[in-house]
């Protein structure tokens, strides 16, 4: 299939959500203006989502990012329709998803997306292996195959020998590795992931990290990732956007997240974060001028890589290289290590806090 | 000021009109439909029949062994299948095997009739709180209903004997199974049948692989409540042709006869524990899934 290598897009336009009992009369207020607490206030209405507008590149990791309440898994459930927007579109490579029928709207589920969820949401009259099978079972898969399919993803999360144990025997990282197992099994473009390593301790969660990061090397899946935690978005998203009270407050790369946060409330996000192991070298060269002197450090590398070899050969200016060797720009010593410790744009935030 | 000292009831004539009018138009129903539901009940009459002399017609040491080993079966305990084969050999002892066995064939019948149609009733109701809201009242009625109500328009529309009484038993029992299909269905955790949809189920399949398997400890909780208020029905259905224990209550009751009716009444006793013990037992182990182990 074309699509998969490529992966499938996902494009969210306008997309507005309202819970209550006539959301759809509060559309043009909430498009004029009104907060969320005036909705609440005085119409008895959550504004869930407002206004979202993500383009989300097939083939590549999108991490959310908000604080609870936010609505990131409002967010993710109108990928595949769990929730249906009160206005907006969400584009799945050609499909719009909101106009889908009863039909598509299944196929597209079974084929197109597999999710896991930040409650887990196990069948809990089913063992791990009946669960991990669900998707193929719909899908009409055969059941030997369905249970090779399934076995190999129990065994990658590490539950081998918990086939035949139901959920309520396991402990909560276990169950949300049943999760994952199922999710994987399906082997579907779209993988949609609601908090899905939020359980897991440290180790297991990096293994899950990785776990997703080489699969992501082999089949390029569209995945959407919702995290709360910074340097899990850090390690797995090529894009973060972040939401605060149903709208987007920023969405770009790492790196423009982390080097140009646009509010404060982002900046206290990304206060925390080791810039040394985010920021890449692109991001604070300067223009090449006459010959360039120093070490050559590929295009990409972060910044403490630079450093490290900007230090440990005791220089203070350093090439940054392409792909095939040509020069494309100047580091100074100086520029890496204040980007390094100081955010570029703001700084007020930091004296602030200092 | 009459009106005051004697409440302004309406008019004998207009009354008696009204019942007039109700019963002659159920009558002429009768006339018409009558035989209509006489053939559409005629595999219920069969089976009816057929549990009946399974039951009475073959030796008693295989319809003892058969009930103790589904009682071993459903609920997995030898002290729940031992207690079963002590009450029946104590109820046929005190001569009452036959009139046992007619009446637990009656109260299967009655029972797997109120499941075939209470469960798609239930169903539908918690597809749909439109529906809820209509047969809600509906149930309410039906169960607080006198029971000797039902007999009437069954005995009208269908004469007397055992299929009538079935009817009347079955229409008596059947409100829990239906409120319990309900519940349980509506009770299924939301998270767990959003993450069916999510795969692709469709409703029939949410229906197969997640709604019932999750509410059926609920639904046997429904299907005991019925066996119970079946069991209840065997005295008045007796009165229209049930042939059974509650026969012998009956005429212990024209008679006078103490013990005849403390022995008939004991045996339905007896049968109602092993209906109650070994249906709770099955729902328990349905429930096998749900035991908490880890947090
Ligand atoms: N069915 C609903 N009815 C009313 N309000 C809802 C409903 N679902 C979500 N909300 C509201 O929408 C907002 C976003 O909820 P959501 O579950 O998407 O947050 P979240 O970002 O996933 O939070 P968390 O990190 O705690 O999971 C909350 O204010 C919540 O109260
Ligand atoms: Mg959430």
């Amino acid at each position: 299939m074309a699509d998969q290598e490529e992966g499938i897009g996902i494009s969210i336009r306008k997309l507005y959500k309202i819970f209550g009992s006539d959301p759809a009369a509060y559309v043009d207020l909430v498009k004029q203006g009104m907060t969320k607490t005036e909705l609440n206030e005085k119409h008895n209405h959550v504004l869930g989502l407002k206004d979202i507008n993500i383009e989300m590149p097939g083939g590549a990791i999108q991490v959310v990012m908000g604080l609870s309440g936010s609505g990131k898994s409002t967010l993710i459930r109108h990928i595949n329709r769990l929730i249906d927007p009160t206005a907006g579109e969400v584009i799945v490579g050609d499909d719009d998803v909101v106009k889908m029928n009863e039909k598509e709207l299944r196929e597209f589920r079974r084929h197109k997306t597999a999710m896991v969820f930040q409650k887990f949401a196990l069948l809990p009259h089913r063992t791990v292996m009946e669960n991990t099978v669900y998707g193929l079972e719909l899908q009409g898969v055969p059941r030997k195959k369905q249970e090779e399919e399934a076995q190999r993803w129990i065994t990658r999360v590490g539950l081998e020998g918990f086939e035949d144990n139901y959920p309520n025997q396991l402990s909560g990282g276990m169950q949300q590795r049943v999760g994952l197992a199922r999710a994987l099994t399906n082997d579907a473009p779209i993988l949609l992931m609601d908090e899905a390593f939020s359980a897991l301790d440290p180790l297991i969660r990096m293994d899950m990290q990785s776990v997703l990061l080489d699969l992501q090397k082999e089949i390029r899946k569209t995945i959407v990732f919702i995290t709360h935690d910074l340097d899990e978005a850090l390690r797995l998203g090529e894009r973060i956007a972040i939401l605060r009270d149903g709208e987007v407050v920023q969405q770009g790369t790492k790196q423009e997240i982390v080097l140009k946060p646009a509010d404060e409330y982002i900046s206290n996000f990304v206060r925390e974060v080791n810039r040394g192991r985010v920021i890449t070298v692109d991001m604070v060269m300067n223009p090449v001028e006459g010959e360039p002197s120093g070490p050559k450090i590929k295009t990409g590398a972060v910044l403490e890589t630079a450093a490290k070899k900007m230090t440990e050969q005791s220089v203070s200016q350093a090439v940054v290289i392409d792909e095939n060797g040509m020069p494309i720009g100047a580091l100074d010593i100086q520029d890496v290590i204040s980007a390094m410790v100081t955010p570029v744009d703001h700084t007020m935030v930091d004296d602030e806090a200092a | 000021m009459d009106w005051l000292v004697e409440f302004p009831a309406m008019s004998r004539s207009s009354l008696t009109a009204i019942k007039k009018t109700i019963d002659l138009g159920f009558r002429d129903f009768t006339r018409a439909y009558g035989d209509a539901f006489e053939t559409a009940l005629s595999p219920v009459k069969w089976f009816m029949f057929w549990m009946e002399d399974l039951l009475t017609d073959s030796p008693w040491i295989l319809v003892l062994l058969a009930i103790t080993a589904i009682a071993y079966v459903a609920s997995r305990s030898v002290k729940i299948a031992a207690s079963v084969a002590v009450i029946l050999l104590l109820v046929g002892y005190f001569g009452m095997w036959e009139d046992t066995m007619s009446t637990i064939a009656m109260t299967v019948v009655a029972t797997l009739l109120a499941i075939v149609v209470g469960i798609p009733i239930g169903i539908l109701m918690a597809r749909s709180d439109r529906i809820q809201a209509i047969f809600n009242p509906i149930l309410d009625v039906m169960q607080t209903m006198p029971s000797f109500v039902y007999l009437v328009p069954v005995i009208m529309l269908l004469g007397i004997g055992r299929v009538p009484g079935l009817i009347a038993v079955m229409v008596y029992a059947i409100p829990p199974i239906i409120r319990l299909t309900n519940l349980g269905i509506r009770l299924v955790d939301k998270d767990v049948l959003e993450a069916a949809d999510a795969f692709g189920s469709s409703s029939w399949q949410r229906l197969k692989n997640v709604q019932m398997p999750l509410a059926l400890p609920t639904i046997m909780a429904g299907v005991n409540q019925t066996i119970m208020m079946a069991l209840a029905m065997v005295v008045v259905a007796a009165m229209i042709g049930v042939p059974g224990l509650g026969l012998g209550i009956l005429r212990s009751i024209n008679n006078q006869y103490f013990t005849l009716g403390m022995f008939n009444g004991l045996a339905i006793v007896g049968i109602a524990i092993i209906f109650d013990r070994v249906s709770q037992a099955y729902g328990k182990r349905l429930q096998k899934h749900l035991e908490v182990v880890h947090g």
